[in-house]
């Protein structure tokens, strides 16, 4: 297949994957804004920078309150990482792999687009936000649906699913580390309603809240949390779960091609980084220095990734 | 469909009994299905001069349009004969230019053309084809009474909605398919796929020759089709900056390297086509593909340099070509031209502009031409104007009394003026027409510009068995 071919199967899911995630964090913050409203500005700050638009809102607004920032994160053209911004890139990129989607997957993708369309043209009211919201993720659904039940399993495949759990990863991580203080063991003594909340929050973001309470029945801890996220393979949003993924795809694809280029290994590197470690181990080195590294490793992977198959000249 | 008596034409019969038993209401609502379809599918084509990402539909009318086997075939023998002595024309020109010897093309007209490259003189094509693929523009005045409005040689386009018109036809009106024997469009892509490998270089030609679709780009307003193209024929689309040149091969960049590619179907003009021997400001090209290609090393479907057949100012002198080439008078006859550089063409032009179409020597998509009859007296002036200053780029003809067909409007069957683009394939040992084409209406009353770009629509056509 083309590199370019790859590189845009590779983005369009994962720009897909980034507006799930953004869409969720609109719903999580939205919640604290409407149950707690004094904690809003603070919970906002940090969605925005998990998001990596805290400048880009700065540049634009002054003060940081609901209406505004759940504006820029839905629907401003000038952040990059809207969920308008993402959708829109998504489907470029769709375009742009038109030959290596099939014909499901572009109409999911392509209907997804027109409905979001329509339905970002103008600012979403709060009665409609949780409408709008789900819709994003139902599209994103869609297209991931359209692609496990139609498309061919050789490299095109392989290219989207790394976008998937790439991007996946990333948000994982970012979240943590905007939250990481909240997540420590010495919190847990404290012990309030506040970091109860917070804790939920976190938990909501990753539409996970169900799943951590069968696993872990009773009061929420910080550190179970933190393992959740950071280790559990069950966790379809964990970093453990991803990292596999990622490896699992890599290695599919070194099958096909009979070639191990540098970014195997790195994969394999990145994954070590969740397996070969227990919670523990991570707060000893420090949770944040932890996914600060994490991040950067998947950075750097991503960036590989892209030069060993050429998906840019 | 009907003729003057009210009764309908036999080719109609069937089409126009199911018509009387559907109500007009549910045809409505299959007709928002059918545009919800194409919006979906993203069959959509951009308008030059709009907004970014103005990306709009064609009109579609559901009421097909019906052509006979009989008429089919003869149509047929007339576009065999003309795109053959097209090609010939087009070899000749880069050859020996035996018609200019002759006087039947005088040769100022084609050594002053924009469209005729130098790079192509003493070059042979792979397999001596400078048209793979041709559109021919046709419009029907009565019974076997076509005329040629315009023969598309470069890169025509519309294929895509000849085979989405027809995919979207049997989606919502299976019965018709039944009650009427129309013959299949579908294999279009894969004839084109045998076509072009048919045309690859001799040295590479193989069991499998690697074909891609160079496009301009997403943004381009014919990206639909293109990708729908190379996706049904299975193979790579690809922009300039995919390819480049290895070991004296157009290489395309894959995700395990550079592997060669045999025959490019080009979706980008001449002009763009390599930044080294043509405009050096291209990006959509590929720097050297020329070389290769005088090397024989890669097939360009349609050659370089094919667009000296299809100008407007030639178009005037098919006929004799086709007699030059073929020895036989055209079967398809040509629209009465005017070639306003000649003095007294041009004299009698202006005096008539109000009856007049008049359209640039090297335009296309209906943009910057003038249709007399249904221009103001301002329009007119000022088009005069503009026409005075450069007559050589103007050639002029008359609006010709055409036949309609109706279209399913708001108030029912109404008619609709309309042309009829063929789609022909030649390889090395064959022509292929498909039975069908684009047909293009004015969806405005009494209108006669059928272009996209214009406002036209299109319609499914059908060519019945025997």
């Amino acid at each position: 297949m083309l590199g370019k071919t790859a590189g845009s199967l590779f983005w369009m899911l994962r720009y897909l994957e980034r507006a799930e995630n953004i869409s969720r964090l609109i719903d999580a913050g939205f919640r604290i804004a409407l149950t707690r409203s004094e904690d809003a500005a603070d919970e906002w700050e940090s969605v925005l920078k998990a998001t990596a638009a805290a400048q880009s809102y700065t540049q634009c607004h002054d003060v940081i309150d609901t209406k505004n920032v759940v504006d820029f994160l839905l629907r401003s053209p000038k952040n990059a990482s809207s969920v308008y911004s993402c959708f829109k890139a998504a489907r470029e990129n769709g375009r742009n792999a038109r030959t290596a989607l099939t014909r499901e997957m572009w109409e999911a993708v392509n209907e997804g687009w027109m409905r979001l369309d329509v339905d970002l043209k103008n600012p979403v009211s709060t009665k409609d936000l949780p409408a709008v919201l789900s819709l994003v993720r139902q599209q994103c659904s869609l297209v991931r649906g359209a692609m496990q039940g139609t498309m061919l399993r050789n490299d095109c495949y392989d290219f989207a699913q790394l976008g998937i759990f790439i991007e996946r990863a990333d948000c994982t991580a970012r979240l943590l580390d905007v939250k990481y203080y909240i997540l420590l063991p010495s919190v847990n003594l404290v012990g309030s309603s506040i970091d109860n909340a917070q804790w939920e929050t976190i938990l909501r973001s990753v539409s996970a809240e169900r799943a951590f309470h069968w696993l872990y029945p009773g009061n929420i801890k910080a550190p179970d949390i933190a393992e959740f996220l950071i280790l559990d393979r069950r966790m379809p949003r964990s970093l453990a779960f991803c990292a596999r993924e990622v490896t699992h795809s890599l290695d599919y694809i070194r099958g096909a091609y009979k070639t191990s280029p540098p970014s195997y290994e790195m994969a394999y590197d990145l994954r070590a980084l969740v397996e070969q470690i227990n919670i523990n181990q991570i707060f000893n080195i420090g949770l944040h220095e932890f996914v600060t590294n994490f991040l950067s490793a998947t950075a750097a992977l991503a960036g590989q990734i892209a030069t060993d198959y050429r998906f840019t000249v | 469909m009907l003729d003057q008596n009210g009764t309908a034409r036999p080719a109609y019969q069937a089409y126009y009994d199911w018509f009387c038993r559907q109500d007009h209401k549910s045809l409505r609502r299959k007709m928002g299905e059918a545009e919800a379809v194409f919006r979906r599918t993203g069959i959509t084509f951009n308008v030059y001069g709009k907004k970014e990402a103005a990306e709009r539909l064609i009109p579609f009318d559901i009421v097909p349009r019906i052509i006979a086997a009989a008429e089919w075939q003869k149509l047929s023998k007339g576009i065999t004969q003309r795109v053959q002595a097209i090609n010939a024309f087009i070899a000749d020109i880069y050859h020996n230019q035996e018609i200019l010897k002759a006087g039947i093309v005088p040769e100022k007209l084609i050594a002053r053309n924009q469209a005729f490259l130098p790079h192509m003189i003493g070059v042979k094509p792979p397999g001596n084809i400078y048209t793979h693929i041709v559109g021919i523009d046709l419009v029907r005045t009565g019974p076997d009474e076509f005329f040629v409005l315009e023969d598309n040689a470069r890169t025509p386009s519309g294929v895509s909605y000849m085979l989405e018109n027809r995919e979207t036809m049997l989606k919502m009106f299976p019965e018709l398919f039944a009650d009427n024997r129309v013959q299949p469009v579908n294999d279009y892509p894969r004839k084109l796929w045998n076509s072009l490998a048919a045309s690859a270089p001799e040295a590479f030609k193989g069991s499998k020759p690697v074909i891609a679709v160079l496009t301009p780009g997403i943004h381009n307003s014919a990206y639909f089709e293109h990708a729908f193209l190379a996706d049904e024929m299975g193979c790579e689309i690809v922009e300039g900056h995919d390819l480049r040149i290895y070991n004296g091969r157009v290489c395309m960049r894959t995700t395990r390297g550079y592997t060669p590619v045999d025959v490019i179907y080009r979706r980008v003009d001449d002009d763009y086509l390599d930044p080294l021997n043509f405009k050096p400001e291209s990006t959509l090209g590929v720097a050297g593909i020329m070389d290769i290609y005088r090397a024989g090393g890669v097939t360009i479907a349609n050659a370089p340099g094919t667009g000296i057949a299809d100008d407007k100012a030639i178009y005037s002198y098919m006929p004799d070509i086709i007699k030059f080439y073929t020895g036989k008078p055209a079967l398809l006859k040509n629209v009465p031209t005017w070639r306003c550089s000649e003095r007294e063409s041009l004299s009698y032009v202006t005096e008539n502009l109000s009856e007049l179409v008049v359209k640039e020597v090297h335009g296309s998509g209906g943009y910057g031409m003038l249709v007399g009859p249904a221009a103001s007296r301002n329009e007119i002036a000022k088009f005069k104007s503009k026409l005075l200053a450069d007559p050589g780029n103007y050639i002029a003809q008359p609006t010709l009394a055409l036949s309609t067909t109706p279209i399913f409007s708001k108030s029912g069957l109404a008619p609709r003026h309309l042309d009829l683009r063929p789609f022909v394939l030649v390889s090395p040992d064959r022509i292929d027409i498909t039975p069908g084409g684009l047909t293009r209406v004015a969806m405005k009353k009494d209108s006669l510009v059928v272009n996209s770009s214009q406002g036209g629509g299109t319609k499914d056509t059908w060519v019945l068995t025997e």
